[in-house]
């Protein structure tokens, strides 16, 4: 029997999305190993977000790690935290976002064991299922090490609920390392839509957008309405709708969002290379036969001048 | 000050990837292999800090198979100084990978460790953090722009809610994110150039590292693929489906 | 993104620095020059031999000689496409010990089959004697290629994989002095990127053009020397080509099949070829003419049909496509090669037009033309030279050689087929059983972009959709190419005249380009607006098998080599 610790990702005041999920991924863990969920809080002032996590139905213990040298997420204390902490555990779970991937291989380093990177299933107490090469083929992998050491990919977990739970708080605290880095500061993306890869939803736009205009009224509309990247296919960029840097796809940009709708997109292979790990796909085309049908959870028959602008207004309800 | 640049030979980023019928792994007969590609972003950023006069010497490091020469030669032709190939058949997982390179550190006393953030094989995005703890060493992952400003390395890093500026005291361990910068083309006079530089060679044994796997892959299958859903009838009842059943808006 | 580079192995040169006024920019630019011996523009079969075969004529003789290979593909192969079934000839002569250096020649073709079919049925036909092929190899020409490359260099070849030969250089005298090699990192708008690279120019004594079916060098060559005044037009077909892994029970290695008949109508020359690999592999293809007649005929969609066939289905049903590719083929054969010398270079290989048609062979004779190439050529640099040499004891020594004798007797088979295909069939067993070869007239070639019909005169085809099982659509075939290109450079298929592309193509012809292109580059685009229409050109998807640079009615369409690296990389095709 061993336990399983999560280490969260928070904001100070409760838990990212991407924690609960790994958090719902770490309970399968725990049934396969046959122990309890910990969940570890570390930050600035971080109580808050402890007690968050306490709340959530199915965690046995909450660990807060207090400090200043723990105020920003840098890797360095936090792994030297872990590393000290964490040894007894059976497997240390975090998030596959930037502050996961920055932090848990310098964890592993440190306990000596590898890392499972960006799981997307648990098969056994010991062996996960993730992709490699870009998601065009999905690995089964076995760990002998003692700590299994893993990032989740957030999208292919439903986030645990968050209430329900009355786990108990227990301060921890380890040695801080000599700081040979520091925080200076976020600039937190500049333009009001989020960065394409990293967006929750994303509209993009092919060919049938029908020009650079339509573009602008329809697709960024309907992307601002929900707070959305925008993107686009190569014919739509080819066409001269939009620029190059939103193109997605095989010779553009991998996506992995929540959501992704599809506006006038034919459904080309080379466009759907990248998008294929959405979790959500819509697509609105009028061509019933588009190819983007195959492929998507909703398809929506209509013409996107008329579907766009209804669907803004819907939206604003 | 002297640069360590870790480079790694993959499977071009173009060719396209076919798993094996026995899901035994990908077949990777005949197909293309090149630098990766965050790698050699990771060159290029050596060499515009060697052209800007912030670094001195550029050393370029690959563990892999004897072939993994051709993509130390590119590096060398893009503008590194010397090579040194570890040489090693099979796949080495990015624990060993980090401990290869932590003996090479250990006898190259460089001031700066660039690779890049993942290889886009195995996608693991792990050697560059554990090269940093086995080091000691403060880590910039996922650089974006890097600058010296007081004797200290500031590092862009791109985060997921934007980005995010940190201070290392050098030496330190940086990976690179593709947008660092855009690597150069290599000519063909550089090319020959490359082919007069210093190539040293070692193994796994001499330099003490146990690169044994730690972990084993069961099998290798192509990704599930995506099935048709449902068609809904109107933009209401699609934004229903969202809400309701998906959960996504 | 860069490319990265195949390290060769061998010598090193000196090179130099010169400035020269760039051509595209209007501003100075440096533009490096390097020296070699030779320089061979194009790293297939026929390069690569005469590349060896020079190196091994230096070794033997203690002659420092310096050789260098251009070739456009990112990596040797990579643009490599062929059925192929293999006759070693060549291979023996050049290196007799291919064996035991581990040449990919390794599935000796068992049983020939040669059938007709129709919409149901197929019916064996007698193997006509060229296409024996006892002795013979099933290969991945791709993987001979890459092979041939591991030699060259290690006989000191200089290989560099991932630069185009863009541009012929010529001295005063109108002598060719070398090849530059094109600019990397010039944009969609000509102008140069934060990365340009300029060309360099590679200068040779002697420059070698080994560049495969219509080279575009070559072909401008052809033109500003009038290097085809003495010889028939040179006539195509475009081969399109599939490597599937098949169930075990549906796989024979060695086995060789051959079809005509179905589904093309009896007025187009082409047929099948489908060949058993090892390791649960068959290559599948089909060739089509490129003097078809019906602008509406697709020979995407002739090919993706024939595999419905009952006979052929089978195979593949449970089967899955591995890759895809496409490349044009010289079928005029002996009629049709042109002057192959020129002060300062030659040409060899299928840029010349060397394959054997009835025998569907071409490797061979390739090889065989750059070996003799090369020995003419270093014979001829160990007398000191005055001025651009041209080495003229090369045709003659081709005409010395089997080469000439077996594209000389099979001359007159492909021709024959302007009579339609039992017409072919018919003339070709009697060219065959009763002239053997030595009738006492030569059948003329024609060219193939003036072949085609009007629409209007013409009945469209109404192909089958694709199944995605058995039969795919051109960009989902396109991306198994693993085809790519720097999207921000200058589009490589240029228009002489962009407004033929709607007043003739479109007008007359229904825009064949849409048809005949097997990667779905050129499309009619209609606006929704206006209802004006254009033709949009996905440069990136191109696979260079120049069918567009051939066929095109008005020879409007000019293919020019894109940014060095790019294509299709094939993998085992």
């Amino acid at each position: 029997m061993a336990h399983v610790l999560v280490i969260a990702e928070h904001d100070g005041a409760g838990l990212q999305a991407a924690s609960l999920c790994t958090i719902s991924a770490s309970f399968q863990l725990a049934k396969a190993q046959g122990g309890e969920v910990h969940v570890l809080v570390a930050g600035g002032s971080a109580r808050q977000a402890a007690e968050a996590a306490a709340k959530i139905d199915g965690v046995a213990k909450v660990l807060l790690a207090e400090g200043d040298s723990y105020a920003h997420g840098l890797a360095e204390p936090l792994a030297a935290l872990v590393a000290e902490i964490g040894g007894g555990y059976g497997a240390i779970l975090s998030p596959a976002t930037s502050f996961g991937k920055n932090l848990s291989p310098r964890i592993a380093a440190l306990l000596d064991v590898g890392q499972l990177s960006d799981i997307i299933g648990i098969v056994s107490a010991d062996t996960f299922i993730r992709p490699i090469y870009a998601g065009n083929a999905v690995a089964t992998v076995q760990s002998s090490d003692c700590v299994k050491m893993v990032t989740v990919r957030a999208t292919a977990f439903e986030p645990a609920k968050a209430d329900g739970g009355h786990a108990v708080i227990e301060a921890v605290s380890a040695a801080v390392p000599d700081a040979r880095s520091r925080f200076i500061d976020q600039q937190l993306s500049k333009s009001l839509r989020p960065e394409l890869t990293a967006a929750r939803v994303v509209v993009a736009g092919g060919r049938g957008i029908g020009s650079a205009e339509n573009f602008k009224t329809l697709i960024e509309a309907l992307a601002d309405k929900l707070g959305a990247a925008v993107g686009a296919t190569r014919a739509a960029v080819d066409a001269g709708f939009t620029a190059n840097e939103l193109q997605i796809g095989q010779t553009g940009k991998i996506i992995a969002p929540e959501l992704y709708i599809a506006a006038g997109v034919s459904g080309a292979i080379q466009h759907v290379a990248g998008i294929k790990d959405s979790k959500v796909i819509v697509a609105i085309n009028k061509d019933e036969e588009a190819l983007i049908f195959q492929v998507a959870d909703y398809g929506l028959v209509a013409d996107i001048n008329q579907a766009l602008p209804e669907l803004c207004a819907e939206l604003s309800k | 000050m002297k640069a360590l640049v870790a480079v790694k030979r993959v499977v071009d980023y173009n060719a396209t990837i076919l798993v094996k019928a026995d899901g035994s792994g990908i077949d990777t007969n005949n197909l293309k292999f090149s630098i990766n590609p965050f790698d050699e972003v990771a060159v290029e950023e050596a060499v515009r800090l060697k052209e800007a006069g912030m670094v001195s010497e550029i050393v370029v490091v690959s563990i892999g198979p004897a072939q993994a020469q051709d993509t130390l030669r590119n590096a060398l032709a893009m503008g590194g100084d010397r090579a040194i190939l570890v040489t090693v058949d099979g796949d080495v997982e990015p624990l060993a990978v980090a401990k290869l390179l932590r003996a090479v550190v250990e006898s190259e006393k460089p001031d700066l460790v660039i690779l890049g953030k993942q290889a886009i094989d195995g996608d693991c995005n792990q050697t560059g953090q554990m090269l940093a703890a086995l080091l000691g060493w403060p880590q910039g992952t996922f650089a974006s722009a890097l600058a010296f400003k007081d004797g200290e390395l500031n590092v862009i890093r791109e985060i997921d809610s934007g980005n995010e500026t940190v201070s290392l005291q050098l030496p330190a361990v940086i990976t690179a994110d593709l947008r660092l910068n855009t690597p150069r083309y290599v000519s063909l006079p550089n090319i020959m150039k490359a082919k007069k530089k210093p190539l040293a060679t070692t193994t796994p044994a001499t330099l003490g590292v146990d690169v044994a796997a730690r972990q084993r892959v069961l099998k290798v299958e192509p990704p599930a693929k995506r099935k048709a859903g449902i068609k809904v009838g109107s933009v209401a009842e699609l934004v229903a489906k969202l809400k309701n059943e998906a959960k996504v808006i | 993104m860069g490319r990265s580079i195949h390290w060769p192995a061998g010598i090193n040169r000196a090179y130099r620095l010169i400035l020269c006024i760039g051509d595209r920019t209007g501003k100075l630019m440096e533009r490096e020059s390097m020296e070699f011996d030779v320089v061979i523009v194009g790293g297939g079969p026929s390069g690569l031999s005469a590349a060896i075969r020079l190196r091994q004529l230096a070794a033997a003789s203690g002659r420092e000689l310096s050789v260098c290979v251009v070739e456009k593909g990112a990596e040797l192969g990579a643009h490599i496409l062929s059925g192929a079934v293999m006759e070693p000839r060549a291979l023996d002569e050049l290196l007799p010990d291919w064996q035991a250096k581990g040449a990919p020649l390794t599935v000796a073709c068992a049983d020939d089959n040669f059938i007709f079919l129709t919409e149901r049925r197929a019916v064996g036909l007698m193997a006509p004697p060229q296409m024996n092929n006892h002795g013979n190899y099933i290969v991945s020409l791709g993987n001979v290629v890459r092979w041939l490359g591991v030699q060259a260099e290690e006989a000191g070849v200089e290989v560099f994989p991932g630069f185009a030969a863009a541009e012929v250089l010529y001295d005063p005298s109108g002598a060719v002095r070398g090849v530059a090699t094109g600019d990397m990192g010039i944009g969609k708008d000509g102008k140069p990127t934060e990365n340009h690279t300029p060309g360099v120019e590679l200068l040779a004594k002697q420059t070698i053009f080994a560049e495969g079916v219509r080279g575009s060098l070559t072909k401008s060559l052809i033109s500003r020397l009038h290097l085809d005044k003495d010889c028939n037009p040179q006539t195509y077909g475009i081969g399109i080509k599939e490597l599937w892994e098949v169930d075990p029970s549906q796989h024979r290695p060695g086995r060789i099949e051959h079809t005509v008949g179905w589904p093309l109508d009896r007025e187009t020359y082409g047929g099948s070829f489908l060949y058993h690999l090892d390791n649960n592999q068959v290559a599948v293809g089909y060739v089509v003419g490129l003097d078809y007649k019906n602008p509406y005929l697709s020979p995407f969609e002739e090919f993706q049909r024939f595999k419905t066939h009952p006979a052929v289905r089978r195979i593949f049903e449970s089967g899955r496509r591995l890759s895809y590719g496409a490349r044009a083929l010289a079928e005029g054969g002996f009629q049709s090669i042109p002057r192959l010398t020129f002060p300062g270079g030659l040409l060899v290989g299928d840029t010349a037009g060397f394959l054997n048609v009835p025998k569907i062979k071409g490797i061979h004779t390739a090889m065989k033309s750059g070996m003799v190439a090369a020995e003419a050529i270093f014979a001829a640099l160990e007398k000191p030279a005055s001025g651009a040499l041209e080495v003229t004891a090369y045709p003659a020594m081709l005409k010395a050689s089997w080469v000439w004798k077996e594209l000389y007797l099979s001359r007159n088979i492909r021709p024959s087929f302007h009579w339609g295909l039992w017409g072919g069939i018919l003339y070709s067993a009697l060219d065959t059983y009763l002239f053997r070869g030595r009738a006492p007239w030569t059948l003329k070639v024609h060219s193939d972009h003036d072949q085609l019909r009007d629409a209007r005169d013409s009945v469209p085809i109404a192909y089958p959709k694709p199944d995605n099982t058995l039969t795919f659509d051109r960009l989902s075939s396109v991306f198994l190419s693993g085809a790519v290109h720097e999207e921000n450079q200058p589009c490589h298929l240029q228009l002489k005249d962009p407004s033929i592309a709607l007043t003739v193509n479109l007008a007359r012809y229904d825009s064949p380009e849409q048809r005949y292109c097997p990667a779905a580059v050129y499309e009619i685009v209609t606006e929704a607006g206006d209802n004006s229409s254009h033709l949009h050109i996905s440069a990136s998807n191109c696979l260079h098998c120049k069918s567009c640079d051939i066929k095109d009615p008005t020879q409007n369409i000019n293919w020019v080599v894109p940014e060095g690296g790019g294509g299709p990389n094939y993998p085992n095709m």
